[in-house]
């Protein structure tokens, strides 16, 4: 049979379009061992070695797509770079958070700190109905907060032993130590606020100055409480949230006032609104400034913002926010437009938060997005270091 | 013993004792211990003579009783991965040593057939689809028996030897396959994202300079699992707290080996003292350099690495992501006095923000 015509030869070739660039290199002089030069085992860089075939890219993603996203395979959606990996998958493992459970926490955390803040200050400035809302939002959002934190630990009982230590290299001891006063304070707060109305209560619990005293002090820990969720996802060696680190707090403040200003105005009669209001539509701007700026500023690490479901989330938040930001700047004077735009900003805070956590999740996922940024970096460290 | 400053460097970010980052020569001692701790003690992996026999990942999985799982980590479940004869699939909660089968091919560059020549006898059997004899007979002229290859096969482990004949390497029709086969375990690193990020406590430095979880204090937060650079830690499903390897640390307080090092019968696992570990592993690449073999790198051994170097490191004979290792890992905490200061930045905008809404015109 000739072999030039064999069906199975051409298929052959097809599949090997490299041995036309990896040539056999000159031959080695001083390897009297080596009978065949430049295609050794282990021997020769660059030697041509790939992974051997498997399927075809095209029938890995059907496969992929059929399997319904289970498991650690990566991101079918995602476009093929440069890069190697083993057999594809993932190199640093997912979070195990569970969703919506911290999502949800990251968005109430954020509402309860602002929110906290706009009720102590509303306090001292004659704005009973805003100091009202503020502390019911402040201390149902942190103490809805704990109850999502422990129902997502892996042993819920034993979730006094964050209070064992205090470590500063850890976002999440240091949070456990901003959370339990934040939602004790705001907690007492908010219950001090709901007995003003019952009789049964005693007086010198009713005093305003004990309210009072738990709000600011509540407030206190009000903008750290929404600014370290931001950390503790930012130090992690998740890509997508590990990169933009430096700017993601202050997404996560911007979406806090945003939801806690937005939720403040939707529940205060308008002539005592008017702070919820420009806290709610200055922290929006600074939301969309700094998702802006996560979403276009990190190369590679950037692209789990755009596609998959983070991508619709983050697209859906944008959209909300804007409106929510529009609509509280134009229309929240009036009462239907304080809530509708309230309801906008909280909306568009939350899907911030679940698309920021869905688009680390996706980058830890694909192994693209550790590989190449790290390549890049031993790249230019290896350049620089050419140059000096 | 070390001073501790008043501050910590993760918020200060003044890390004049390289306490978040770079090389840490007294590791153990940085954690706290007297100065007559044991020496640090680490795993030399040299991939270059592993076998794949997986001894590693049986003597760990019985010397720790670790539950069965699949490739994905899920419990009690037996199930392929679909890739290699790489069932274990990763490191994780239930399998401390991971054995990596890289099954790689490439073409041989043939010179041009001599046509009509008989198929050579057992070297068209095991060439591609449709192929049969005729494309066996291409490499005949290139791949016949020559008498090096008789040698070679009497020496593999010489490094010459290796790099002319690679006893993992083995021809198919016009292409060549090789395995590359590296027991993965947990690095020990000097500066380990998972201890930095634990918030109870669990995780601790040991006498021995390894990063051992107790697994009475772990309350399942889960911050460990995405803080490893490496995807080393992982959660147990349904029991919620989590594990890594503890490099035997109840073997090492007996003066034993770890139970993958002991069970390994080809030495690709080393265990040692980390000094001594690390002038073996040089004295093996100088070798393997010498002698041709000039894919060969260290891995992890570098204490400027961005983990401050690892207590068990790596003889590699390709690129890291190839055995799905991160080519320039960097502990996450290095970052982390960056991040506080933009936090904290960001709570006072958020402050301001808020208050300043008060000020001016009353509505």
């Amino acid at each position: 049979m000739d072999p030039g015509t064999h069906p199975g030869s051409e298929v052959e070739q097809e599949r090997t379009p490299e041995m036309h660039g990896t040539g056999v290199p000159a031959e080695v002089e001083d390897a009297p061992l080596d009978h065949r030069p430049g295609v050794s085992g282990v021997a020769t860089p660059g030697g041509g070695w790939r992974r051997a075939d498997g399927p075809t890219r095209g029938q890995q993603r059907r496969r992929k797509r059929k399997g319904g996203g289970r498991g650690r395979d990566g991101d079918p959606t995602v476009e093929d770079a440069e890069f190697q990996s083993y057999y594809g998958r993932q190199i640093v493992k997912s979070a195990v958070w569970k969703t919506p459970d911290v999502p949800l926490y990251l968005f109430l955390g954020g509402a309860a700190g602002s929110s906290a803040v706009l009720g102590a200050a509303a306090e001292f400035t004659d704005r009973p109905a805003l100091a009202r809302t503020a502390h019911l939002i402040a201390g149902g959002g942190a103490i809805a907060s704990v109850g999502f934190l422990i129902h997502d630990l892996g042993r819920p009982e034993r979730f006094l032993h964050m209070l064992r230590v205090f470590k500063p290299t850890s976002p999440l001891s240091v949070g456990s130590y901003i959370l339990s006063p934040f939602s004790a304070l705001t907690g007492a707060a908010a219950a001090l606020t709901l007995a003003e109305r019952m009789d049964w209560v005693p007086r010198w619990v009713k005093a305003p100055s004990l309210r009072r005293t738990a709000g600011v002090g509540g407030a206190v820990f009000g903008g750290p409480m929404a600014a370290y969720t931001a950390v503790l996802l930012a130090n992690t060696a998740t890509p997508s949230w590990h990169e933009p680190g430096d700017t993601l707090p202050f997404v996560f403040t911007g979406s806090g006032l945003a939801a806690g200003g937005g939720l403040c105005m939707a529940f205060t009669p308008v002539d005592q609104a008017a702070p919820a209001r420009k806290a709610a539509v200055v922290g929006a701007a600074v939301e969309l400034v700094a998702m802006h700026k996560v979403e276009t500023d990190h190369g590679i690490v950037s692209e789990p913002f755009h596609i998959g479901r983070a991508g619709k989330l983050l697209r859906a938040a944008r959209a909300c926010t804007a409106a929510g930001a529009v609509g509280a700047a134009v229309l929240g004077g009036r009462r239907w437009g304080a809530v509708a735009s309230g309801a906008l900003l909280a909306a568009g805070s939350a899907l911030t938060r679940f698309g920021v956590f869905d688009a680390g999740m996706a980058s830890s996922k694909d192994p693209k997005y550790v590989v190449v940024p790290q390549r890049e970096r031993l790249a230019a460290r290896a350049a620089a270091a050419a140059d000096s | 013993m070390s001073q501790f400053s008043s501050a910590s460097p993760a918020f200060t970010g003044h890390d004049t004792e390289n306490r978040l980052y770079g090389p840490l020569p007294d590791v153990t001692g940085e954690a706290g211990y007297e100065a007559d701790h044991p020496a640090r003690v680490g795993f030399f992996t040299d991939t270059s003579v592993c076998i794949g026999c997986k001894a590693c990942e049986v003597a760990c999985k019985e010397w720790n009783t670790l539950p069965m799982d699949d490739a994905d980590g899920n419990r009690d479940a037996l199930g392929l991965s679909g890739m290699s004869y790489d069932n274990t699939g990763m490191l994780g909660a239930n399998s401390w040593r991971h054995v990596a089968f890289v099954e790689q091919s490439r073409a041989v560059d043939l010179p041009m057939p001599a046509i009509g020549l008989p198929a050579a006898p057992g070297q068209g059997a095991g060439s591609g689809g449709g192929c049969g004899g005729s494309c066996g007979s291409a490499e005949t002229p290139a791949h016949g028996n020559a008498d090096g290859t008789t040698i070679d096969q009497h020496s593999v482990l010489n490094a010459q030897a290796l790099s002319s004949f690679d006893p993992q390497t083995a021809q198919s029709g016009d292409r060549e396959i090789r395995w590359l086969m590296s027991s993965d375990v947990c690095k020990h690193c000097t500066h380990a994202g998972c201890l930095d990020v634990c918030p109870t406590g669990a995780l601790f430095r040991t006498e021995f300079g390894t990063v051992v979880v107790q697994d009475d204090i772990c309350n399942g937060c889960g911050y460990c699992v995405p803080a490893c650079p490496y995807g080393v830690i992982d959660q147990r499903k349904g029991d919620g707290r989590v594990f890594k390897c503890t490099m035997c640390y109840d073997r090492l307080t007996d003066g034993l080996q770890p139970a993958c090092a002991t069970a390994c019968p080809t030495q690709s696992i080393q265990f040692g003292d980390l000094d001594e570990l690390q002038a073996r592993a040089d004295a093996r690449l100088a070798t393997l350099t010498e002698q041709g073999v000039t894919t060969a790198r260290l891995y992890g051994r570098d204490t400027d690495d961005g983990v401050g170097g690892a207590g068990a490191f790596f003889l590699l004979l390709d690129e890291p992501e190839v055995y799905g290792l991160p080519p320039d890992p960097v502990v996450t905490t290095r970052d982390l006095p960056s991040m506080w200061r933009h936090a904290a930045g960001a709570a006072a905008m958020l402050v301001g923000v808020a208050l300043s809404g008060f000020l001016g015109r009353r509505r």
